[in-house]
């Protein structure tokens, strides 16, 4: 084990450029670092469409609210793993619950993740979903019939009035669901922003860019499985409906460009001490991943694609081609956004004298697969999810 | 009679005032004591570098992986001795082999030099340390004597304090998958002994003290020399005192 | 209607057992050992403090071998702690028959720091290890314990190597470095007490740089007029002596 470090940590010695201190050949937050922003960004960029509908009452999106619910399920829990297997001691990781530090934003992970999880979204699917159970525990077949059961508590009330109730405790959650989705994945960007020893990091806008990339690339996930799963079930897609989701995908994104463009201007602008080295690593070792990944093909392509639609309409046909092809280039964007925080922020020297390199893996528990695997799992949680509560109504007694 | 009535009054004022004198001076010793044991004499220990005494020959750095089993691979360092080579076109060449425990270079021409000198680096027990305000689960601390240290057995391994610190100062242990960090040999000066790096320094270049003592080297050195610390617009408060420490080093 | 919802009801049974749970994990179940800072932290600092010592520290070698303690105090070495040379010996004062500290007798060691390297300060006796009396160990003509060298350096490059060899280099080599700086004879045994001193006026460089001057081929200039501001400073105040350029 030992002889395997010293052999990888070797090799990078190398590949450095100038000067580092000597302890930071090694780079700390790998991949899994880079996972786990990712995943709880499309946590709370689904949540976030789902509230539209609820809050805003946007009902062109009526199709994708509880798609959004239950695949923000699936993603939030996957989304604490990455961090365990990055832990040096993942079986202490229960301290963060006992003794948090109070002045660590990495101490809030434990709280916020389960007041997101329980106060939040278990609780808003269970309302949503509470009538359908009820109805599920009636006509399913054993063992699932007791699984309903207890899931919907033993509840039997499928009044008019029980319904109403749902719908005002439903719209209740979503408006305090909202920051909490703020919070979920702003509390991750200020994990970052909040480091004054590094200054690619250290920011303030730092937690609002990776709330707005959350959104998009959380839009463009439900705008990717209601195109993917819709025909799959043999329905025609619900036009007014996509054309919705790429309407706010567009707005998100063009926030979010704004923003980095912003702080691109402003570092330029103030040119301070830390710009020489900075460049030279955007320059070097950061630029297919973020000149050509992260702005050309995952900015600016799809800003282009959504504009032109917006702007000239297209058939049925073109728009559905070009919403999805944008929404993958999205997907590829925003995982480049995360790599270049992430990693960005290790690679060159705090004595802005250096750079060094990431090598990534591709086995052991921080490497390409185990990231990869990280990745697919919550898709079969939603597959399992779609199953038990499924997302859109088979009949017509029961109200979506 | 007068006279014998004055001298035993006269006597018994001096008996009175003699005996209160005696049993106040009893009574204010032990109110001293007391306060002693409830107000322990506040230490505060610190780190003092002259720069232009450091020969750069690496000998702390040997002497603390000797004393505090830091692993030998030269990936993990609790000090380290940086040699600074600033040209007279103005390039700085920053180099640190092994540590600094390693051999010099011997490829630059003096006639290309315009300063050269060594830098050696540490922990710097900073008296508002970065590492200690985002460690999650309060695993690093720092003590009633100013040393900042790492509780192995509570940290969990996420590296946070390591991207905290601006100096470079900590690393990952590879055995014990905790953060590891110079403990100005915490082991040591409890004893009464000096850190293992200031011990083997040849030319007295590290020198250890108390800064809240009045008398101490450290506090001679804070009085005779310009002090600079490294990155002080970071407000961090650190306690390594540089003397001579040139503009160019971060 | 001041009835609570049966929906609500379940979901607040529901958290409210979920809050008991916790409540009695944390209060009654997890030990105070894990959870209050005063006890763990204490347990830390005294886990610190248990880690073994491998320097015993100068003044442990004073109590049997003091000898070389007073050989040491008065010359060059009197700073340098046993263990810089001898290793770290806390195991050897705590059982002395078991482990015998090392002694460097060979010519690896005393070069850690005397080689000569262009980064090192000024005045520090640097030599060139493989012109230095070669294969000799350095401790046949030098007593580590009292390093006073066997004869008085006769050239300054023994402690000013770096001036040396940028003198060499340059167009003064061919000047003795005493031309230039009177040092008397006690700087050569105590350096610091007794300096070396630099020219004082313009005249001093003037006897070779000055127009007409009989010196063939120092570069001539008119000393009353050279340079900005004419007699303000002095030459070497602009022009580094021991490598002497110009635009």
């Amino acid at each position: 084990m030992m002889e395997t470090a010293h052999n990888e940590l070797s090799q990078l010695l190398s590949q450095i450029s100038g000067y580092i201190y000597p302890n930071e050949i090694e780079v700390h937050w790998s991949i899994l670092i880079v996972v786990y922003p990712y995943l709880t960004g499309l946590v709370a960029g689904a949540f976030i469409l789902a509230s539209l509908v609820k809050v805003f009452n946007i009902t062109e999106l009526k199709p994708t609210y509880r798609l959004s619910l239950i695949t923000a399920l699936s993603f939030l829990l996957i989304a604490p793993l990455p961090l365990l297997l990055h832990l040096g001691h993942p079986l202490r990781s229960f301290e963060i619950f006992l003794t948090p530090n109070l002045s660590s934003a990495m101490a809030m992970f434990g709280f916020v993740y389960a007041w997101y999880l329980m106060v939040v979204l278990l609780l808003e699917i269970w309302f949503d979903y509470r009538v359908d159970m009820i109805n599920f525990a009636k006509t399913a077949k054993f063992p699932m019939n007791w699984f309903y059961k207890v899931i919907s508590l033993f509840s039997t009330d499928t009044s008019p009035h029980a319904i109403a109730i749902d719908k005002k405790v439903i719209k209740f959650i979503t408006i305090i669901g909202i920051p909490s989705a703020f919070i979920l994945h702003g509390y991750v960007g200020f994990i970052f922003g909040s480091i004054k020893a590094n200054p690619w990091w250290s920011s303030v806008l730092i937690p609002i860019v990776f709330l707005f990339s959350a959104i998009v690339s959380g839009i463009a996930l439900i705008l990717l499985l209601y195109m993917i799963i819709t025909p799959s079930r043999g329905i025609p897609i619900d036009m007014k409906c996509l054309d919705k989701i790429a309407s706010f995908l567009l707005y998100a994104v063009i926030i979010d460009f704004s923003l980095e463009i912003l702080d691109f201007i402003h570092r330029l602008y103030e040119s301070e001490e830390s710009i020489k080295i900075l460049t030279e690593m955007v320059m070097n070792k950061l630029f297919i991943s973020l000149v050509v990944l992260q702005v050309l093909i995952g900015m600016i392509v799809p800003l282009s694609i959504l504009i032109i639609i917006k702007l000239t309409g297209f058939n049925q046909e073109l728009r559905k081609l070009l919403y999805f092809l944008s929404a993958i280039l999205i997907q590829i964007g925003i995982f480049s956004t995360r790599w270049n925080v992430v990693l960005g922020g290790q690679m060159f020297s705090k004595s802005l004298r250096g750079l060094t390199t990431y090598k990534l893996e591709i086995m052991g528990i921080e490497g390409f697969l185990s990231a990869l695997v990280l990745l697919i799992l919550p898709f079969f949680i939603l597959a399992l999810l779609i199953k038990i509560l499924p997302p859109w109504k088979k009949t017509e007694e029961l109200p979506i | 009679m007068k006279r014998k009535q004055f001298l035993s009054f006269t006597g018994k004022i001096l008996f009175l005032f003699s005996t209160g004198g005696i049993f106040g001076s009893l009574l204010k010793g032990s109110k001293i004591q007391s306060y002693i044991d409830e107000h322990p004499q506040v230490v505060r220990y610190a780190l003092g570098i002259q720069i232009d005494k450091c020969i750069g020959c690496g000998n702390c750095v040997v002497a603390c992986k000797i004393e505090n089993d830091v692993p030998k691979d030269p990936f993990y360092f609790r000090t380290w001795v940086e040699r600074y080579i600033i040209k007279k076109n103005d390039q700085v060449i920053v180099q640190c082999n092994e540590g600094g425990a390693g051999k010099l270079s011997q490829d630059i021409q003096e006639r290309e030099i315009l300063r050269s000198f060594f830098v050696p680096k540490l922990c710097n027990h900073c008296d508002n340390p970065p590492c200690a305000q985002v460690c999650p689960v309060g695993a690093t601390f720092q003590t009633d004597e100013g040393i900042v240290l790492v509780d192995s057995e509570r940290c969990i391994g996420c590296s946070y304090c390591i991207q905290a610190c601006p100096y470079g100062a900590r690393y990952m242990h590879p055995e014990t998958h905790t953060a590891d960090k110079c403990t100005l040999c915490y082991h040591r000066i409890k004893e009464g002994k000096l850190p293992a790096c200031v011990e083997v320094c040849p030319t007295q270049a590290r020198v250890f003290g108390d800064i809240e003592s009045k008398a101490s080297p450290l506090t001679r050195l804070k009085r005779m020399n310009k002090i600079h610390v490294l990155k002080p617009e970071l407000n961090t408060e650190p306690k390594v005192f540089y003397t001579d420490l040139d503009g160019e080093v971060k | 209607m001041n009835k609570i919802p049966d929906s609500i009801i379940r979901i607040a049974i529901c958290f409210a057992a979920l809050l008991v749970l916790v409540i009695i994990a944390r209060v009654i179940i997890i030990p105070a050992e894990l959870t209050d800072s005063d006890i763990y932290l204490a347990s830390a600092i005294e886990r610190e403090m248990a880690h073994e010592l491998s320097y015993a520290g100068s003044e442990t070698c004073t109590d049997c071998h003091d000898e070389y303690f007073e050989m040491k105090a008065e010359g060059y070495h009197k700073k340098l702690s046993c263990e810089v040379c001898h290793g770290a010996g806390l195991a050897h004062s705590t059982e002395p028959d078991e482990f015998t500290p090392s002694a460097p007798r060979d010519r690896k060691f005393c070069p850690v720091c005397h080689t000569y390297n262009p980064s090192r300060p000024t005045g520090f006796p640097q030599i060139n290890p493989y012109a230095h009396n070669p294969l000799s160990p350095c401790i046949s003509c030098h007593n580590p314990h009292d390093p006073t060298p066997p004869e008085t350096p006769s050239e300054c490059s023994a402690c000013h190597a770096n001036i040396a060899r940028t003198l060499a280099v340059s167009p003064h080599v061919r000047l003795e470095c005493v031309t230039c700086h009177v040092t008397p004879e006690e700087h050569k045994s105590q350096p610091r007490r007794f300096r070396a001193e630099k020219p004082e006026n313009r005249e001093f460089c003037s006897q070779c740089h000055a127009k007409g001057s009989e010196s063939l081929n120092a570069p001539k200039i008119d000393v009353a007029t050279h340079g900005n501001n004419g007699e303000k400073y002095l030459c070497w105040q602009c022009h580094y002596p021991h490598l002497p350029e110009v635009d």
